[in-house]
């Protein structure tokens, strides 16, 4: 069954298969909350209320636009709502709203690490370095790089959920990228494998 | 026109993504030949880009999917049909 065919049968009246229809988003609605809250809780719940209301509004959906776009939309308004009702959000994100060209967005250098350190992935301690160098974004930039470079929604789709033009989107992914990528240098450098010595193997 | 390493940072993203110009693609490429710390620099980039979008460094909460389903269905079945 395709995904309109099922949207059609959920409005036609075989309410369950709403289950079906959203499990492959789930992953993404979570995380775009959590991208905009920063806090577990906030965002398994915001994600449940993105899901019940994208159930209620399903009859407003217009199949010109793509249904993961649609509910991200719809999920990015409601973490935000529930950011700006956060009394303790209100003060901080005045300031962090704001785009900035300060900051330092140019890049670390490094010129020994090139190979991808699955195995530092495999024991867990660069993920926790991203995730916490993800977190440690600015808001404007954390939803974009969540949306591109987590979620991998394109650049369009992007700039239509967060309600800003796609070459906003591009700015902000460039100065996102730039900050993880000097944030995370030092992992890098730590998580390269030995160079192999000029008679060949390390023993 | 010729590059220097500033000008190739201000396009590293650009480039991952393949939205650069052709022209100016080979003006970059032309540069990273030669130049081994833009080359490190994009590298080093494009990696934590695969690191990142690995399904296993953001993963969700433990019996999320089990909670949302249950809060659903009492949902769809309090919806009048």
């Amino acid at each position: 069954m395709t995904e309109p065919e099922i949207i059609a049968r959920v409005l036609a009246g075989e309410r369950n298969l709403f289950h079906d229809l959203i499990r492959p988003y789930e992953r993404m609605v979570y995380l775009t909350a959590f991208s905009i809250l920063k806090d577990e809780t906030e965002a398994e719940e915001t994600a449940q209320e993105a899901m019940i209301s994208a159930y209620r509004h399903l009859a407003t959906f217009r199949a010109e636009s793509k249904f993961s776009t649609w509910l991200v939309t719809i999920t990015v308004n409601a973490a935000r709502q529930k950011l700006r009702k956060a009394k303790r959000a209100t003060m901080e994100s005045i300031d962090e709203r704001q785009e900035t060209a300060e900051g330092d967005f140019t890049p670390a250098f490094l010129t020994d690490w090139r190979e991808i350190p699955l195995a530092a992935l495999e024991r867990g301690e660069l993920r926790d370095a991203i995730r916490a160098a993800v977190a440690e974004l600015p808001e404007i930039y954390r939803e974009v790089f969540t949306l591109r470079d987590v979620e991998e929604f394109d650049v369009a789709e992007t700039a239509k959920a967060l309600g800003v033009s796609e070459n906003v989107v591009k700015v902000r992914l460039h100065r996102a990228r730039m900050l993880m990528q000097k944030r995370l240098v030092p992992y890098l450098k730590t998580a390269a494998p030995p160079k192999r010595s000029w008679f060949g193997r390390k023993s | 026109m010729k590059l220097d390493c500033k000008h190739v940072w201000g396009f590293i993203s650009d480039y991952i993504d393949g939205s650069v110009a052709p022209e100016l693609r080979a003006e970059i490429e032309k540069h990273l030949e030669h130049c081994e710390i833009c080359s490190a620099i994009l590298d080093s980039t494009r990696n934590i880009l695969i690191l990142t979008a690995d399904d296993r460094t953001f993963e969700l909460p433990v019996g999320f999917s089990e909670r949302l389903h249950e809060r659903l269905a009492k949902e769809l079945e309090a919806e009048p049909g």
